[in-house]
C-alpha cells in the first residue's frame, strides 16, 4: 500500500520516536507492562504503514458492496438506509409482548425481535412440570397458534420484518408466523424476517437443547429448503456468534466458531438437499456480539465479512455476489453489563453500539441498563432504543462508509483477527468439521478456558470494570424494575387448556401422526409442521413427536 | 470451620436456563480455592439437585439461575432439603435477580445472593466464613 520512500520515512521517524520514547518512559513508566484487548490480543504502542505494508487495497479493503466486502455489504450502506433498529423483546403473555412491540414501533423501532421464555425455547408447553416457575419470565410464553395470533395482533406483517430467537423448535414458531400471515391474507412472498435456527451454537454455548445434533441439522436443512422455495424474503438461519461470546469466548473464537458453523450448514444443505449453492446462500444471515473493546470489535466485523466472502467464493464456488456477502445483526454484550452502579451500563452499551455501526451491522439491538437485574422496563428500553437513534442521527458516524478503513491499527487488527480465526477453522477442518469438533468438546473447552482467563484478569485488576474493581462505592442505587405478574403461569395454562378443549382434536392428532410418519422418511417436515400448527397442536405436542422419534439430547460431559 | 475436612460444594443449574458461564467459572474458582466441587450440569429439577446433594454429602449448594425462575426454583430446593431433614446444608444463589426479590429469597432460607459483577474472591471468602461442614453421619439416622 505504500511506496519504498514512505516506508523509509516511517523507519527513520520510528527510530527518532523510539529514542524520545525511551527517555520519556525512563522518567515516567507506562501505566501497564502489557496492553491488550478485551480478548487479550496484545496491542502495540503505535501502528504505522509498516504494519499494513503487505495489505493490498483492492484485494483486502476495496469498496462496499463489492468482493471481499470488508467495508460493508451494500454499496451505499447507511447513506441509503440506516441499520434496522431491532430491539429484542418479549415478556409475560403474548398480549404483554404485543403491547411492548407497539410501544417500541411507536418510538421509531424499525424491526421486531422476539424473546421467548425458556419453556418455549426448549419445546415445552407452559403446563409441563419442567416449566414450573419459568412461564413468561425471560421472554414471551407461546404454546399454540392462538398465542401467536395475540402476539402479532395489529402488527403489519408485510410492513415490518420480524426476528425470532428460537432454535430447536424453530420450525414450529416459523410455521405459526406463516400461518398467521396466511390467515391475514398476506402472501409468503411479502413477509420478511429471520429465525435463529442455529443448533450448532446451542450445543457450544446457549444450550437450549432438544434433539441430538444429526436430526437437529436435518430440521435446519428442511427449513432452509422450504424458505428457498416458498418464503423468498425470509432468513431461515441466523448463524450466531453472540451466545458463543456471551459464554465467554474471545473475539477470535466467536468469529471462527461462527464461520465454522456456517460452513457446516452450507455443506449439509448441499449434500442433503442437492440445492445449488447460489439458490440459498444469499439468505444466510449472521448474528454477532459487540463487546467493549471498540477497535477489536470493528476489526472483527470487517474480518468476518472478508472471510465469509472468501469461504463462499473459493470453498463453495458460489458465483452470485449475493452469496458472498455477509449480512449480520448485532447485539451489544449483555455479559459486559454489571449490577453495580447500573446506570453506567448505558455508557457501555453506547460504546458497543457505536462499534457495531462502525463495523457495518445491518441491524442492531442495544441492551437496557437494567438487564443484569430483570427484563427491561419501558423507561430503560426507551433509553436503549434512543442510544442507537442518537448514533444514527446526531453524531455523524453514518455519513460516510467504513470510516475506520486505512487506520494502520484497525487494518492491522483486522488482518490479525482474520489470521487467528483461519487457524481455528483449519483445526476444526482437521477434526472433521464442526459437528465432530463439538462431539469432542473442542469449542466448549476453548470457550470455558477463555471465560475463566477473562474472569481471572478482572479478579487480578488487569482488566478494569468500573464500579466493580475500580471506583467501587458500595452504594446501591437501582432503577425501578419490570415485574412479571405472578398469576401469569396459571392464566397461560388455562388459555392453552381452552385451546385444546375447543380445537378439532381429531384433526390435531391426525396432523401429529402425519408428522411422525414424515420424520421416518426424507421428506421435508415443514408442510407437516404447518398443518399441525394450523390444527392448533401445541408446541410441545409437535416437539414431543420429534423427541420421541429422534431421542432427546442431554449434555453429557462438561469441561470445568 | 469446625472440622479439618474439605468443604463439599454442589454448583447447580436449576430449571431450563442454559446460561452456564457463571456457574462453571464459580465451580472452577471453588476448586482452585481447595473445595471439593460437584457441578450438576444443566437443566436440573430441584428434586434432582437435592438428590445429588444428599448422595454427595455436600455442605453448600450454589444455585445459578438467569432465566427469572428463581422465585420458584430456589425456595423449592430449600423445601425439599427440609423434607429430607437436610436443612443444615447451606444454600446460596446468584444470577439475574431483581433486588426486590433478595429479601424474599433470604426469608425463604437462601443464605446469600450474588449478582452479575460479583467477584469470585467474595464468593469464595463468603463460603469459607459462613459454611459449616454438615454432620452427615448424625443426620442419616
Amino acid at each position: 500500500m505504500f511506496t519504498q520512500r514512505t516506508l523509509g520515512q516511517v523507519r527513520k521517524g520510528g527510530n527518532e520516536w523510539e529514542r524520545e520514547l525511551e527517555r520519556s518512559v525512563e522518567q515516567k513508566p507506562e501505566r501497564m507492562e502489557r496492553f491488550s484487548t478485551v480478548s487479550d490480543v496484545e496491542v502495540k504502542r503505535i501502528y504505522t504503514p509498516e504494519d499494513v505494508k503487505d495489505t493490498d487495497f483492492a484485494r483486502d479493503i476495496g469498496y462496499p458492496g463489492i468482493f471481499p466486502f470488508t467495508r460493508g455489504c451494500q454499496p451505499s450502506m447507511y447513506r441509503g438506509r440506516e441499520w434496522t433498529f431491532r430491539m429484542f423483546s418479549g415478556m409475560g403473555s403474548a398480549a404483554d409482548t404485543n403491547k411492548r412491540w407497539h410501544l417500541l414501533l411507536g418510538q421509531g423501532e424499525t424491526g421486531l425481535s422476539t424473546a421467548f421464555d425458556f419453556p418455549t425455547l426448549m419445546g415445552y408447553d407452559s403446563d409441563c412440570p419442567r416449566a414450573r416457575g419459568e412461564c413468561g419470565k425471560c421472554g414471551v410464553a407461546i404454546d399454540t397458534l392462538t398465542d401467536f395470533e395475540i402476539l402479532t395482533d395489529s402488527i403489519p406483517l408485510d410492513g415490518v420484518t420480524t426476528s425470532m430467537t428460537i432454535n430447536p423448535p424453530a420450525p414450529v414458531l416459523w410455521a405459526m408466523y406463516l400461518a398467521v400471515a396466511e390467515k391475514n391474507g398476506i402472501g409468503w412472498d411479502k413477509i420478511g424476517g429471520t429465525i435463529q435456527n442455529d443448533m450448532l451454537k446451542e450445543f457450544i454455548a446457549q444450550k437450549t437443547l432438544m434433539l441430538p445434533p444429526k436430526p437437529s441439522i436435518r430440521l435446519i436443512s428442511d427449513t432452509v429448503e422450504f424458505g428457498t422455495k416458498y418464503v423468498p424474503r425470509w432468513n431461515t438461519i441466523s448463524i450466531s456468534g453472540y451466545h458463543i461470546r456471551e459464554a465467554g469466548s474471545s473475539a477470535v473464537q466467536e468469529l471462527a466458531f461462527t464461520l465454522a458453523d456456517g460452513i457446516a450448514y452450507v455443506q449439509d444443505v448441499l449434500e442433503r438437499k442437492k440445492l445449488d449453492v447460489d439458490s440459498f446462500a444469499p439468505r444466510l444471515s449472521f448474528f454477532f456480539n459487540s463487546h467493549l473493546d471498540f477497535f477489536e470489535e470493528i476489526a472483527k466485523f470487517r474480518a468476518a465479512r472478508r472471510m465469509w466472502a472468501k469461504i463462499m467464493r473459493y470453498r463453495f464456488k458460489a458465483e452470485d455476489p449475493r452469496s458472498w456477502w455477509m449480512r449480520f445483526h448485532t447485539q451489544t454484550a449483555g455479559c459486559s453489563l454489571v449490577a453495580q452502579q447500573p446506570y453506567n451500563n448505558v455508557i457501555r452499551t453506547t460504546a458497543e453500539a457505536l462499534a457495531a455501526v462502525m463495523g457495518g451491522t445491518q441491524s442492531l439491538h442495544t441492551n437496557s441498563l437494567d438487564e443484569t437485574l430483570a427484563l427491561p422496563s419501558e423507561f430503560a428500553v426507551t433509553i436503549a432504543l434512543r442510544t442507537q437513534q442518537i448514533i444514527a442521527d446526531e453524531i455523524g458516524v453514518a455519513n460516510t462508509i467504513d470510516p475506520m478503513a486505512g487506520s494502520y491499527f484497525v487494518e492491522s487488527l483486522t488482518n490479525e483477527i482474520e489470521e487467528r480465526a483461519w487457524e481455528y477453522i483449519n483445526r476444526i477442518d482437521d477434526m472433521g468439521g464442526m459437528l465432530a469438533a463439538i462431539e469432542m468438546g473442542f469449542p466448549q473447552r476453548e470457550i470455558a478456558d477463555a471465560a475463566y482467563h477473562y474472569q481471572q484478569q478482572i479478579e487480578g485488576g488487569e482488566k478494569v470494570v468500573i464500579g466493580v474493581n475500580k471506583y467501587s462505592t458500595g452504594e446501591q442505587v437501582y432503577p425501578p424494575l419490570l415485574q412479571i405478574s405472578e398469576g401469569l403461569e396459571e392464566e397461560q395454562i388455562a388459555r392453552t387448556m381452552e385451546v385444546k378443549r375447543t380445537r378439532d382434536n381429531r384433526k390435531a392428532i391426525q396432523s401429529l401422526n402425519a408428522l411422525r410418519a414424515a420424520c421416518k422418511t426424507d421428506k421435508n417436515m415443514m408442510p407437516y409442521v404447518l398443518e399441525a400448527v394450523k390444527a392448533y397442536a401445541t408446541e410441545q405436542e409437535i416437539c414431543d413427536v420429534w423427541r420421541d422419534v429422534f431421542g432427546e439430547y442431554r449434555e453429557s460431559s462438561v469441561h470445568l | 470451620m469446625t472440622s479439618g475436612r474439605k468443604l463439599r460444594i454442589l454448583v447447580a443449574k436449576p430449571g431450563l436456563d442454559g446460561h452456564d458461564r457463571g456457574a462453571k467459572i464459580l465451580a472452577r474458582a471453588y476448586r482452585d480455592a481447595g473445595f471439593e466441587v460437584i457441578y450438576s450440569g444443566l437443566h436440573q429439577t430441584p428434586e434432582q439437585i437435592v438428590h445429588v446433594a444428599l448422595q454427595e454429602d455436600v455442605d453448600l449448594i450454589g444455585l445459578s439461575c438467569l432465566s427469572g425462575a428463581h422465585m420458584y426454583l430456589f425456595p423449592r430446593v430449600i423445601e425439599l432439603l427440609k423434607e429430607n431433614k437436610a436443612e443444615d446444608i447451606t444454600v446460596i444463589g446468584g444470577g439475574i435477580i431483581p433486588v426486590d426479590d433478595i429479601p424474599k429469597l433470604k426469608k425463604a432460607g437462601i443464605k446469600e445472593v450474588f449478582l452479575p459483577g460479583g467477584s469470585l474472591k467474595d464468593m469464595v471468602d463468603w463460603a469459607k466464613a459462613n459454611v459449616e461442614p454438615c454432620r452427615y453421619g448424625e443426620r442419616k439416622e
